[in-house]
This record gives structure tokens, C-alpha cells and sequence, in this order.
């Protein structure tokens, strides 16, 4: 730890059998990668799934917005080719991008260092979790290439198991699988939080990200299984014409939607909640302040996690279900704004009168404030039943969800990699590039979706490919905000790919964060912790001071251990 | 689930290690507690992965009730309960395999993990005749249900039906049957196909993981130290169990 470059060290056999060197260089071989049971390196393979399903996702975005670049069919001649198109954009880049983006990803990679652990709780199942990641994303993919997919993401019946000529099964299964993935990347977090906490550790001595993926992983669990029966049950329907969800037989598609959503809207706090969790670490270790407020940041992570359960109704209040269970989700929809807007008061408060410092990391943490902030709030619009009416299925929704899953979501996402980025590789990236991708993806996004509210407001539906000429303003505007977003992600992944050309330069503290992960060398050793790590406060940013020598922040000697008696704020 | 008490990861071990100890659990005790909640989670999804079909069985049952009452009677009561029972004695076989187990009885374990499988396929075994006899008589789900074929050989003949030769039925004879049910009952079949077919699968898991721990008694790689995993698979099974006896009222004794 004490030097700045750690140069790739010999591997030696130490006595017991231990191999020397970090987790990025002590196993060689497609093997020691596709079959290990590192929580590290599981973390980055994921990573790789993710980046390449989100350029693919957004290929499909950029050919969708091209064609809305005008009112009339231009590269996108037929209805049908352009319902796919939204389909596998929707599909991919919830499936397979945003609901794996932050736990399986950043959280597999930091839980158990947080936790001062060797690992998750199951190690092989956090393997299979990745291998049938994989196995579902070979699934979609193949469902796009054998028929595609035109139900949208949501799959509902009975377009999908009666109308749709296209590889439902296959995509549906697909989906299936991943939520299977999903589930046991859950099950792990669970087991591993409750279980492998250091001692003196508590629930509430935690860092809030571990709270988040908590939360998180409790949906998960609860969750995703009745999304798995329902998928099951689109199958039997469309291949064994069982007729549950069809009303020729007496089923009613209805009932689908109570049990799609029933999933899918905790699925949306499965997507925001760990984003949530990466803004706290984020928010104060770049004010350099306590974080304020950390018990009902904690308590809130769970609120919403529970809230999530109550409100699936709200997508269902055009489909005829009664008026008294309309009002009662639209009250308890409203609800869900509490814990939420809990938390953006106590990050802003974090922030206030502390030392901030604009690095790539915060710009993407205040640019979640910013667009998280619309996003909540124009989900109030719609939890409106009166006014939901109106803006039902208009490019209201489409913004207003955009800017909850990009605009929040993955930039929660981006601002972790950011963050864990010099952690996870041991490189610094270029710091200017990252700003210049930052502050693009703040502006494309504004630029793409900010219009489409007004666009929204004024009629316009969605999943359309042509539209009234009065619209056509709007979408100009958003067509260009979609060319600059798809500039600035790629700016983005460039320089951070740049940065692993180098030798290592990252030193274990760039930041001057307190968790455990910053105490061990960036990439981290092959067991996390050469020695028995020690136990710090994760919010006593006063003992993490600048150390010019070894050009890192290090903890006072002796100080900011948990257990110093040290008061939450 | 087996793997989630499996005790070795791919790093090579300190030589004085416990071979049953993985290298990043502090002590057998943590192992042990980590094992069992995660088993206790995973069911917890399990549950919720019924509780679609539940949900949708009570929402048509409140929808329908004469559709359940007048399908139920379809469903063979004698054949059901004795599954029933199967299914209870073998949560007895399974729950003194894992007192065996702990106490390291080699023998005992060994044969009440056979017994617990073999009332598993038992239980497949009598599953598969009421199956067949329902594909018979074209108790189906939904589109693939028909009336005509459980009125029996003199309605069909009657009917003008030739019951000897696999001609599809007339649909005027559908008809006729239909009226004479007064109603299709392909939606109960549905769930009923739906629930019983996914407990079914379930039962084929459970003997994979059983004959697993068969084939690692035998062998004698069962210990103390490493029984929570027969605990872990006692605890699945007796899931199965419990979610069968939920299925037998709410499907065989209705009506």
C-alpha cells in the first residue's frame, strides 16, 4: 500500500499454497476467468456483458430517433420493423443493462471488500448467476436474430401468446433465465450482508451502498420469482394454448398485467435503489463531510423497497381495474415520493458547507440530483389519475421513465464506474475526457428527452415510427440530444479503455473515501485483504488525510476505526 | 442448492485448514448459519414463484366457482390422497435422514434416503396414471380441452362417433357435449396442469439432489461437519411437501 505504482509482480508461491499478486494478474488463461469464483472478477466480466449490451441497445435507440428525425417513414419503412426496434431497446436495456448495471457489477465487486470479507457468502452461485446472465443474454439475442420481438418489453397478453409472429418463447425465456440471475445475485447479497460482517460492524455502522444493495436484494428476491411463474405462464399459453390469460377461454389479460407489474414496478427500485446507494459514497466523499442524515438514508432505502410492492397499480389505471383500488394505488404512488425526496434533502445537506471537489465521479452524482429530481417529480403527473388520462402512453411516460432509468439510473451507474474504476484496474483515467463524457451525457440527455415531456404533454403518442407535423420540432431536438448522448458515451468508454493501456498508476486512495475498499491496494489482492483488515468508520472522512508522499489518502494512524464513539451527524 | 453448502472454492487451501471450511467463511459456525439462510431465502422464492399460480387460482375461483366445483369431480380423490400420503411419509424418511446424518449413521442415512426416493417416484409414478388418464379423456388446459371425450363410449356412439378410429371429434359433437357440461372446464385445467405440472418439476429436482446425497452417503462423504447440506435439501423437501398439500384440497376436494 505504501507505494504509488505497483508494477505487475511476480507470481510466488507462498507457503500454504497462496499465489502472490493482485486478482487481475494472479491467474492466467479464458479459464481462470469464465469458471472463477472471485467475486472480483465475476464483477468485471459482468462489466463487459453490460458495455456491450448497452452499445447494442443503443444502436437501436440511435436508429429509432433517426427515423423520428422526420414525421414521415424514412429508414424505418413499416409499423412492425419499428415495434422490434423498441422492443429489443427496451428488453436489452432493461434485462440485460440496468438491472444488472450496479449490483452485479460494482456490487459484486465492492460488497465483500466493504464488508472486510474474501468473498460473497456463495461463491459458486454468484458464478452461476453470471453463467446464466450469459445464457439469457445468448437467449435475446438469438431470439433477435431467429424472428425478433415486437411485444414490447412488457410482454403483454394477448398480443404476445395469440397475435405475435415473432420469437416470443425464446425472448420470454430468455428473460426467464435472467431473472434467475438476477434472484441468486440477490440471494448472495442477502446472506453475505447478514452473515460476514466484520465485528463491531452493524447494521447501521454500514455503508449506505451496502444498504441500497440490501434493499435491492430483498426485491430481488421477492420480486423476481413471481415474474419467472408469469414468463412460465406466457410459454404454456402460447405453445400449449392453456388460456389463463386469454379471454377466449375465460382467462383474463388482466390478471397478466397485476402479475407483470407486480414484478415490474419493484423491478424500477431493483434499477434506481443500488444507483442510490453509489450517490451516498459518492456525495460525501467528494464534499468531505459526514454523510448527513445516515439513518434515514438507510431507513429510506427500505421504505421505498417496501413502497415499490404497493404501486404496480398505477400502470393500470387506464385498464379498467376498479376505481377504488385506481385511488388507493394513486395514494400510495404519492407515498413513494417520501422516502425518496428524504434522501435528495440529505445529500444536498451532505453537500452543504462542504469542501467539493468537481471531480468526474460528483459531476455524475449532481447530475443525478438533477435529473432524478425531474424524474420523481414528473412521476407525481402521472401518479395523478386525472391527469394521468391525458398523458397516458404519450412521450410524457417515455420521458419520465427515461429520466428515472438513464437519467438516474445508469448515471448512478457511470458515476460508480468513475468512482471504482482506478479501484477495479489500478489506472487512473484521463480526467478531463472524463468530464468532457460527464458533462455530454448531462447535456445529450437533456437535449434528447427534456422535449419529449412537452411533446408528451401536447398528445403526441408513443410507439409510433410517424407522426403530425406540429410535433416535428420536438423531435428534431431530441433526435440531435440522442446523437450527442450516443458522442458522449462513447467519449466515455474510450477513455476509460484508454487508461487500461497504461501500467499501473491508481494509488489505493485517489478519492479519500473511508470504506474498507480504499484500504487495500488498487486492483485489490487476489483475498482482498493481505493482512486482517481493519474496521473503519465508513463516513469519518476527518482520518482520511492527503498523504503528498505516497500520493494518496490514507487514514490517520489509529484514527476513524469504528467503535471511536463517533456520532452519526 | 447443493453448491450452496459445498465447501471447497477454486483457491488452494491453507494445509491445516478444515477440508469442510471454504477459505472465506471465519469459522464452521458462519458457514453453517450462511448455508442455512441462504436455503431458508431460496425458499422464500420459491414460495413466491407458486404464489403466481395461487393468485391465479383464486381470483378465477372467485370468478368461477361452478367452473371449479363441476371440474374438480374430473379429478381422481383416491389416487390424490394417496400421494398425500406418499408424499408425508417421505417427509418423515427425509427428516430422520438429517437426524441420521448428524449423528453420522452411515446405514440409517443411507436407507432413509432411499426410502425418501423412492416414495419421490412413487409419487411421480401414481402423478403419471392420472395424467394419462386425463390426456384420455381430453381433460386438457384451455384450447386443447375437450367435452365430447369424457362422456363416455355410449354418449359418443350415440353421437355417431367412431370411438375405435383417431378421426378428429365433429365440432357439432363438441358442442352437444359442452351443452350437456353446461360450460368448458379447460380454464381449471389450465391451473390444474400449471400447479401440479410445476410441483411435478419440482419433485424431479428433488430426487437429482436426493440421489446426490445418496450417492455421497454411500461413498461415506457425509460427515457432521459438512450435514447441513443434507439439512438443506431436508428443507427443500419439505417445501415440496407442504406446497402438495396446499394443491390437494385446493384442487381434489372441492366439490
Amino acid at each position: 500500500m505504501s507505494t504509488t505504482t505497483i508494477a505487475n509482480e511476480e507470481q510466488v508461491a507462498e507457503p500454504g499454497g497462496f499465489r502472490h499478486g493482485d486478482y487481475l494478474t494472479c491467474d492466467k488463461g479464458w479459464k481462470s476467468w469464465a469458471f472463477t469464483l472471485d467475486h472480483k472478477r465475476i464483477g468485471v466480466m459482468y462489466m463487459l456483458g453490460v458495455v456491450f449490451s448497452f452499445f447494442l441497445g443503443g444502436m437501436f435507440a440511435l436508429v429509432l430517433r433517426m427515423e423520428l428525425f422526420t414525421p414521415n417513414p424514412t429508414i424505418i419503412r413499416s409499423g412492425d420493423t419499428y415495434n422490434q426496434l423498441f422492443t429489443l431497446h427496451g428488453a436489452i436495456m432493461i434485462f440485460l443493462v440496468i438491472i444488472p448495471s450496479i449490483p452485479a457489477v460494482l456490487g459484486n465487486f465492492v460488497l465483500p471488500i466493504m464488508l472486510g470479507a474474501k468473498d460473497v457468502a456463495f461463491p459458486r452461485i454468484n458464478l452461476m448467476s453470471f453463467h446464466l446472465y450469459v445464457i439469457g443474454m445468448v437467449m435475446l439475442v438469438a431470439a433477435i436474430l431467429s424472428g425478433g420481438l415486437d411485444t414490447g418489453w412488457t410482454f403483454y397478453t394477448p398480443y404476445s401468446t395469440v397475435v405475435s409472429q415473432t420469437s416470443v418463447v425464446m425472448a420470454v425465456m430468455g428473460a426467464f433465465v435472467l431473472g434467475f440471475s438476477s434472484i441468486f445475485t440477490g440471494l448472495n447479497f442477502v446472506v453475505t450482508i447478514h452473515k460476514m460482517r466484520p465485528a463491531g460492524m452493524t447494521f447501521f455502522k454500514m455503508p449506505l451502498f451496502l444498504w441500497s444493495l440490501y434493499a435491492t436484494a430483498i426485491i430481488q428476491i421477492l420480486a423476481t420469482p413471481v415474474l419467472g411463474i408469469t414468463l412460465l405462464l406466457i410459454v404454456v399459453e402460447r405453445t400449449l394454448g392453456f388460456g389463463i390469460f386469454d379471454p377466449k377461454m375465460g382467462g383474463d389479460p388482466v390478471l397478466f398485467q397485476h402479475f407483470f407489474w407486480f414484478y415490474s414496478h419493484p423491478a424500477v427500485y431493483i434499477m434506481i435503489l443500488p444507483a442510490m446507494g453509489v450517490i451516498s459514497e459518492l456525495i460525501t466523499t467528494f464534499s468531505r463531510r459526514r454523510i448527513f442524515g445516515y439513518s434515514f438514508i438507510a431507513y429510506s432505502s427500505v421504505l421505498i423497497a417496501i413502497f415499490g410492492f404497493l404501486v404496480w397499480g398505477h400502470h393500470l389505471f387506464t385498464s379498467g381495474q376498479s376505481p377504488v383500488a385506481t385511488a388507493i394505488f394513486s395514494i400510495l404512488t404519492f407515498s413513494v415520493s417520501i422516502p425518496s425526496a428524504i434522501k435528495v434533502f440529505n445529500w444536498m445537506a451532505t453537500m452543504y458547507k462542504g469542501s467539493i471537489s468537481l471531480q468526474t465521479p460528483m459531476l455524475y452524482a449532481m447530475s443525478f440530483l438533477f435529473l432524478f429530481g425531474i424524474g420523481g417529480l414528473t412521476g407525481l403527473f402521472l401518479g395523478m389519475l386525472s391527469v394521468d388520462l391525458h398523458l397516458h402512453d404519450t412521450y410524457f411516460v417515455v420521458a419520465h421513465f427515461h429520466y428515472v432509468m438513464m437519467g438516474s439510473a445508469l448515471v448512478g451507474f457511470f458515476g460508480g464506474l468513475h468512482f471504482w474504476w482506478p479501484k477495479i484496474f489500478g489506472r487512473m483515467y484521463d480526467e478531463k475526457w472524463g468530464r468532457i463524457g460527464a458533462i455530454g451525457i448531462f447535456v445529450g440527455f437533456n437535449t434528447c428527452f427534456f422535449p419529449q415531456f412537452i411533446a408528451g404533454v401536447q398528445g403526441m403518442p408513443r410507439r409510433y415510427h410517424q407522426y403530425e407535423e406540429i410535433f416535428r420540432p420536438y423531435m428534431v431536438i431530441s433526435t440531435i440530444g440522442a446523437f450527442i448522448l450516443g458522442i458522449a458515451s462513447l467519449i466515455v468508454f474510450v477513455n476509460l479503455y484508454k487508461s487500461l493501456k497504461k501500467p499501473y498508476d491508481a494509488p489505493p486512495n485517489p478519492w479519500g473515501g473511508a470504506t474498507l475498499e480504499w484500504t487495500v491496494t488498487s486492483p485489490p489482492p487476489h483475498h482482498n485483504f493481505d493482512e486482517e483488515p481493519k474496521i473503519y468508520d465508513p463516513y469519518n472522512l476527518e482520518a482520511v488525510v492527503w498523504d503528498p508522499e505516497t500520493r494518496s489518502y490514507k487514514h490517520l494512524e489509529g484514527q476513524g476505526l469504528l467503535g471511536d464513539g463517533e456520532q452519526d451527524a | 442448492m447443493s453448491a450452496m453448502s459445498d465447501a471447497s472454492h477454486g483457491a488452494p487451501e491453507h494445509p491445516e485448514h478444515d477440508p469442510h471450511l471454504a477459505h472465506h467463511f471465519d469459522d464452521a459456525q458462519q458457514q453453517f448459519d450462511a448455508a442455512k439462510m441462504g436455503m431458508w431465502t431460496f425458499l422464500v422464492t420459491e414460495i413466491l414463484f407458486f404464489s403466481g399460480l395461487f393468485c391465479a387460482y383464486a381470483v378465477y375461483r372467485s370468478l368461477y366457482p361452478d367452473l371449479f366445483e363441476g371440474a374438480a369431480k374430473y379429478l381422481n380423490t383416491t389416487l390424490g390422497a394417496i400421494n398425500t400420503l406418499v408424499l408425508l411419509f417421505s417427509s418423515l424418511t427425509m427428516a430422520w435422514a438429517v437426524r441420521c446424518a448428524q449423528l453420522e449413521q452411515k446405514k440409517g442415512l443411507i436407507l432413509t434416503l432411499a426410502l425418501t426416493l423412492a416414495c419421490a417416484f412413487g409419487f411421480l409414478g401414481i402423478k403419471y396414471a392420472e395424467y394419462s388418464h386425463k390426456f384420455h379423456e381430453g381433460l386438457l388446459p384451455g384450447a386443447n380441452y375437450s367435452a365430447a371425450l369424457h362422456q363416455g363410449p355410449e354418449w359418443l356412439e350415440e353421437h355417431g362417433v367412431d370411438i375405435h378410429s383417431h378421426a378428429p371429434i365433429p365440432e357439432a359433437v363438441e358442442q352437444a357435449a359442452l351443452a350437456k357440461d353446461g360450460r368448458s372446464y379447460g380454464l381449471f385445467f389450465g391451473i390444474y396442469f400449471a400447479m401440479t405440472g410445476l410441483h411435478g418439476i419440482h419433485v424431479l429436482a428433488g430426487i437429482a439432489v436426493i440421489l446426490f446425497l445418496l450417492i455421497r452417503a454411500i461413498q461415506g462423504r457425509i460427515k457432521r461437519e459438512n450435514s447441513v447440506i443434507v439439512d438443506n435439501v431436508g428443507l427443500y423437501w419439505h417445501l415440496v411437501d407442504l406446497i402438495w398439500i396446499f394443491l390437494f384440497p385446493l384442487l381434489y376436494l372441492i366439490n
